[in-house]
């Protein structure tokens, strides 16, 4: 009973900043300026198929990269010693301590024609590569500043797992491959699930990060979402709309995700 | 003995001038520190346009609270729209605002300006003549000048090898300088280009008018190397482009940054734009804020702020008062025969704007999408959600068969 009334502010929380935001972008997604009901906001949002698409695709790009750099480093930090398995963590975390567009900024000035890498290749006699303004260099941006998202859940999981089930896994004869696939493996699912989602989602919905690597051409949903809010002609209504059809789809994404999680395991968060 | 009398009076000499010193500060402040009214106005204006005291210039607001006892809110916006959505969506209580022309129109047509009360600023007499009455408010009812400028190329000296009388708009359609070429990441002033090009009306209201300047600008995409905006400070200090339109208020930081760029004016004719001062809708010290427009006309003011800003000032007085190097200078008061040939942007109607944005975006993504592509992608999304669903549904039926049978 009583964790009942100490629930209900955030309840209330929940309700105000969570519930009306959302139904606010529903009501905005099916009005017109003057408020009348009407679809045509829904089915503008098919004029930007390929922007859509090009989001997923490099969140999802983004996403795998990040997984497969992030899952052996998790690996190795939980099994490090404790003393230097906390200075890992810390250089894992180090970057998020400086602002992200700093970060940003700063990829800018590596990647330019006239940049520090090109540069550096200049010496040996390789390039000048055209590094920035591409989608590739969208992709470094979001795996670079996504990448901790990735690492933490599947070390918090990997942490967790009873060393006494792997050497039980050893005693009954199983290579270390097996191990891994029979036992790490299955038991870290819920932090990799984790990671994808906090990884995929904001790498989906980003617009920062493709306006200054991916030279302003290489829109993205969130570019398109900024748009028409602070753009030319300030129309809330189509930019709920594609908010709206955004997070159908990550929702669908994720749903499909979850299924690959076992019930049994709570490690792993849900959307 | 002598020693001691000696460093006595060397102490006596100090104090005194301390007690001095510390009379005459008294004094100074009591002479202009204006008793505090208790009233505090909220300015908001755009990034780095007003002179703030960094680099020994002059604090203007700080200035005005001195002399009138006023107290001043500064804050800053970065886009005109961005000061559109905020006012639109109400609760903020702003007393002056810096919107530019065309955005004032719109506020002018959205009933969202107060009529400002001329008594009170007896210095907009200062304002030039051909700055008054301009389009975007027609009866000068709503708005006083506070900068203007133009829009030219600035160019890389080293990359491009014509002549600055012979670069034209034209230089940014060039094929020799694809992947150099930047480019405004702001729907109205890239139309622009192409309307100059195409000898329209940078406010025409025909569909068809808009539709050829954005074909005309997707003709243009294959050569540009990035949309931006202010990251041209950057883009062009570290010879990353060899050419960039933009504003030529920015002309003295970025030729002061890299002596290799040159900045032109194209004689086709280009854009002037004015930012002016405005009392929003529901102000609720319009008197204090006509004085504080009244104040920002003021030639000492207005002298440091044009000084601090870069940008070109509507008043000849302060202009007078300026480092004859820039008033003299093509670059920031061009010649009255490019100034003739200069259009000025104002509102839009809603359609139009609608479909600028629309043809922006079809600018930048290279043209129009079909929805069935949006629609499969999602139902493909949906099938193969069904159908792991029904997969584990199946597999967990056959296991517990299978556990059943053991």
């Amino acid at each position: 009973m009583k964790s009942k009334t100490a629930a209900i502010p955030y309840v209330i929380w929940m309700l105000i900043f969570i519930v009306v935001p959302m139904a606010l972008v529903v009501f905005f997604s099916f009005t017109d300026r003057s408020g009348q009901f009407t679809l045509e906001n829904i089915a503008n949002v098919g004029k930007y198929s390929t922007v859509f698409l090009r989001s997923i695709w490099l969140g999802a790009l983004a996403t795998a990269i990040c997984l497969l750099l992030g899952y052996p480093l998790a690996y190795i930090i939980s099994r490090a010693a404790g003393g230097r398995q906390s200075v890992m963590i810390m250089l894992v975390m180090l970057p998020m301590w400086m602002n992200f567009l700093l970060r940003t900024y700063a990829w800018m000035t590596l990647l330019e024609n006239n940049g520090l890498i090109n540069k550096a290749l200049g010496l040996i006699g390789l390039g000048p590569f055209e590094l920035i303004n591409t989608q590739g260099a969208v992709v470094l941006g979001m795996v670079y500043n996504f990448l901790p998202f990735m690492i933490l859940p599947i070390y918090s999981v990997m942490t967790k797992i009873d060393t006494r089930i792997i050497e039980a896994a050893q005693d009954l004869g199983a290579n270390g491959r097996k191990v891994f696939s029979k036992v790490i493996l299955p038991l870290s699912v819920p932090g990799i699930i984790t990671g994808i989602t906090m990884v995929f989602v904001p790498a989906v919905s980003t617009f920062i990060i493709s306006k200054m690597l991916g030279g302003g051409a290489n829109l993205l949903i969130g570019d398109l979402i900024d748009m028409q809010f602070l753009g030319n002609s300030y129309n809330p209504n189509l930019g709920s709309a594609i908010s709206l059809v955004l997070m159908v789809l990550i929702m669908i994404c994720m749903g499909i995700m979850n299924q690959f999680d076992d019930g049994e395991n709570t490690g792993g968060m849900m959307i | 003995m002598k020693k001691l009398l000696s460093l006595i009076l060397m102490l006596c000499c100090a104090c005194s001038g301390l007690v001095f010193t510390a009379y005459a500060e008294a004094d100074k402040e009591g002479q202009t520190l204006a008793s505090s009214t208790g009233v505090t106005i909220n300015v908001y204006n755009w990034g780095e346009y007003i002179s703030d005291g960094t680099d020994d210039t002059l604090d203007v607001n700080e200035e005005f609270t001195r002399r009138t006892g006023i107290k001043v809110n500064y804050t800053t916006f970065a886009t005109n729209e961005e000061l559109f959505a905020k006012l639109s969506i109400g609760g903020s209580d702003y007393d002056v605002i810096i919107p530019s022309d065309y955005m004032i129109a719109k506020l002018i047509r959205n009933n969202m300006l107060e009529k400002l009360n001329f008594d009170n600023i007896p210095n907009f007499s200062l304002i030039d003549e051909k700055f008054r009455n301009p389009q975007y408010d027609p009866e000068n009812a709503y708005s006083v000048p506070y900068t203007w400028g133009t829009v030219g190329i600035f160019y890389n000296k080293n990359l491009v090898d014509i002549s600055e009388e012979e670069i034209g708009w034209d230089i940014l359609w060039d094929p020799k300088y694809a992947g150099q070429i930047l480019m405004f990441d702001n729907s109205r002033d890239a139309f622009g280009i192409s309307q100059v090009r195409l000898g329209q009306n940078f406010n025409t209201t025909e569909p068809a008018d808009w539709y050829a300047a954005a074909d005309d600008l997707m003709k243009q995409k294959p050569l540009v190397q990035s949309y931006v905006m202010d990251q041209i400070f950057n883009k062009m200090g570290n010879n990353e482009a060899a050419l960039a339109p933009y504003y030529a208020g920015d002309a003295a930081i970025i030729l002061e940054d890299n002596e290799d760029v040159g900045f032109v004016i194209p004689k086709e004719g280009t854009n002037l734009f004015v930012d002016a001062l405005c009392i929003p809708k529901g102000s609720k010290h319009k008197a204090e804020a006509e004085a504080y427009i009244n104040f920002m006309c003021d030639v000492e003011i207005a002298t440091a702020n044009i000084e601090y800003i870069g940008y070109s000032t509507p008043e000849t007085a302060v202009r007078e008062n300026l480092d004859p190097e820039i008033a003299e200078n093509p670059i920031f008061y061009p010649s009255e025969e490019i100034l003739a040939n200069t259009q000025v942007f104002t509102d839009l109607p809603d359609d139009i704007n609608l479909l600028l944005d629309d043809l922006w975006v079809q600018v930048k993504t290279g043209g129009s999408d079909d929805t069935i592509l949006l629609v499969v992608v999602l139902v493909g999304f949906a099938l193969l959600y069904v159908g792991v669903l029904v997969y584990k549904k199946t597999k967990d039926r056959r296991e517990q068969r299978a556990a059943r049978k053991k």
